[in-house]
């Protein structure tokens, strides 16, 4: 009993991670119908200069803050530089460009940071809250994750909602040219769009990097898991991406726990492939017609 | 549904005329033999390391084919074509443990296993489309390597370590031939036979159809072609290539470990056929002898201006990425587009 509570404590812990990942590729996929398969390389990236500025200052909140910004302007250059060109292409030019950004990113940290994976500082203990005499494995560290991703759903949920950039966002992706008609900068709120996505990834990137490492190719798996998640929940909903990224990363967890975390990969991929084949809108999407 | 390319049509050459030239089977294989006899006279006069670059080339070359041929002709991505090369390069492994097994007949069989393999990721991957079927390669891509640290397996596969591969030595009728060029010889046959059979495919009946479900589906679908069906064979086709690569790759190296077959591989791959030109195998043979050489020209490039070994080490991957980033971004076409053009001006 004991172990099923605490595999489903770690599951939540590495859930929220994996939501804040499925939630940074559903961000971009609803406004510009592309997966950013460069999203784990924008989010070792921003991981990459929080370490260096930890290692600098020794301060693990201004690591943070640098990796969010870092996040931040990465996302919007790299809409502006490479993505606007392939944004009305054919899907699979956008998923060759994501690609070979993702590629180009490892190579580019493995250049600048070398390519020895380093340990990354937890944000506080990871020594597990004491429950009567039994030690679970839920720190604090696991609790500000948890409490992170909870904080930036909200955040993004009022900016969606109830602001001006948030409607125009919403409007932007939702009708393209009645949008722009309307007079909202189309381009300009991909961009924004694109920004607050890498934001959510470099979140994700810092909170799982005290358990996983930081190298240029450290995030491959995350980047799946995200994935998974996103299509869980169906790839367009932000609330199904939170979702999706609870369920499986319980489900990976009991996995781990039960089967050994060898097949870890390998139970994503047969949840991914199995979502994909039998409900391939998410577990939350109604029927919709085939377009054609 | 979906074309990366500008035009596939115009890089096919007419197949009318007489003699050789009417034949396409012919053509493709006096163009194979020629090709074969030629590297195998240049491996006299290069040195060993020279022979074991183009051994490289040779066995990428196939890989890089198959995936050719699906990505440009089908128009279906995947990013797991470096895992069916670990599938095709484990399988020779094992059958060579015991000895005994002739080269052709471990090879052979390399390509069968990987070629049902790819009938399962097939069939799945015949519903999924566009960035779908790219994650989910993806994700076959990143979880099957971990297969061999898995505890009822790792006893078999060898963990981490992977297995070392007993290659056969030369027939005592080639007895005086060196090891390199016994490695080059078997190599570049196996490609050239993958290159003729491709050629002919892609100039067959399954490559037209290929090309109408890529462009059209759902017009595809109208006109009768079981798109699903074919979908699975471009996909088969594709994996039985890339165990052969990989099978290749295991007699070479000597060694099957999932170390050799990380992610980076299949996105290398699809560098390299993204540069020479989807859907083209000439532009499959370019991309592979740059993801052979670039290293070799970075570590000189750096040896020369004394840049450290991070630097030089990561120097082809940005390469690799740029390139897929600024192929897709300029022309879609790649080289073998670009050259078709050239051609069709020069006449």
């Amino acid at each position: 009993m004991l172990r099923f509570l605490n595999l489903t404590l770690g599951g939540i812990g590495t859930g929220v991670v994996y939501a804040a990942v499925a939630l940074a590729l559903v961000l971009i996929w609803r406004s510009t119908r592309i997966v950013n398969f460069a999203q784990g390389g924008m989010m070792m990236i921003s991981t990459f200069v929080a370490w260096s500025v930890i290692d600098w200052t020794g301060s693990y909140w201004l690591g943070l803050a640098a990796a969010l910004f870092a996040g931040l302007i990465l996302g919007a250059v790299v809409e502006r530089l490479v993505i606007r060109p392939v944004e009305n292409a054919p899907p699979l030019n956008a998923v060759i460009v994501t690609l070979g950004l993702l590629v180009f990113l490892q190579a580019m940290a493995g250049m600048i940071w070398g390519g020895e994976p380093r340990s990354f500082p937890p944000a506080f203990g990871i020594v597990g809250f004491k429950l009567g005499d039994t030690r679970l494995l839920f720190s604090p560290s696991d609790l500000f994750a948890v409490l992170a991703v909870m904080v930036v759903m909200v955040l993004l949920g009022l900016v969606f909602q109830r602001t001006a950039i948030g409607l125009q966002m919403r409007a932007a992706a939702f009708a393209p040219e009645i949008a722009r008609v309307l007079g909202v900068r189309v381009g300009r709120t991909l961009t924004l769009g694109w920004a607050l996505a890498a934001v959510v990834g470099a979140l994700a990137g810092v909170l799982v990097a005290p358990g996983s490492f930081v190298s240029p190719n450290a995030f491959d798996a995350i980047l799946v898991f995200g994935f998974t998640a996103a299509v869980l929940g169906g790839l367009d909903s932000p609330a199904g991406a939170v979702v999706g990224g609870l369920i499986l990363g319980l489900l990976l967890s009991y996995l781990a726990g039960y089967a050994g975390s060898d097949v870890v990969t390998l139970g994503a991929l047969a949840i991914l492939v199995s979502v994909l084949l039998i409900r391939p809108n998410g577990l939350f999407a109604g029927s919709r017609g085939r377009q054609i | 549904m979906t074309h990366v390319q500008e035009s596939t049509k115009t890089s096919v050459p007419e197949s009318t005329g007489t003699g050789v030239r009417g034949s396409t089977l012919l053509r493709h294989l006096a163009v194979g033999v020629v090709a074969v006899v030629v590297v195998l006279l240049l491996s006299t006069v290069l040195d060993p390391y020279r022979n074991l670059q183009l051994t490289n080339v040779a066995y990428l070359v196939c890989a890089a084919a198959g995936l050719s041929v699906l990505t440009g002709l089908s128009g279906q991505i995947s990013l797991g074509q470096g895992a069916l090369m670990a599938v095709g390069a484990y399988v020779t492994a094992l059958l060579l443990q015991d000895g005994g097994w002739p080269l052709p007949l471990v090879l052979i069989i390399a390509v069968v296993v990987t070629a049902l393999v790819g009938v399962l990721v097939g069939a799945a991957a015949a519903r999924l489309r566009g960035p779908y079927l790219a994650g989910a390669t993806l994700a076959f891509a990143i979880g099957l390597p971990a297969l061999a640290d898995y505890r009822g397996l790792a006893s078999t596969l060898g963990g981490q370590n992977g297995l070392v591969v007993l290659s056969p030595a030369p027939p005592e009728w080639l007895a005086e031939v060196s090891f390199d060029r016994w490695q080059l010889g078997i190599s570049t046959i196996a490609a050239a036979i993958t290159l003729v059979l491709l050629g002919n495919l892609v100039h067959s009946r399954f490559g037209r159809c290929w090309r109408a479900v890529r462009d059209d589906e759902v017009a595809a679908q109208l006109a009768g072609l079981p798109v699903a069906r074919l979908q699975i064979v471009a996909f088969v086709v594709s994996a039985a290539c890339a165990g052969l690569g990989g099978a290749l790759l295991a007699f070479v190296n000597g060694l099957a470990a999932p170390g050799a077959f990380p992610l980076t591989l299949s996105l290398q791959l699809l560098a390299a056929v993204v540069l020479g030109g989807l859907g083209t195998l000439p532009g499959a043979v370019y991309g592979s002898f740059l993801l052979v050489f670039l290293p070799t020209w970075s570590a000189s490039l750096a040896t020369r201006l004394d840049l450290s070994r991070d630097i030089y080490a990561n120097l082809p991957l940005a390469v690799y990425g740029a390139v897929l980033v600024l192929v897709m971004l300029a022309f879609p076409s790649g080289v073998q587009g670009g050259i078709s053009r050239l051609i069709r001006r020069i006449r």
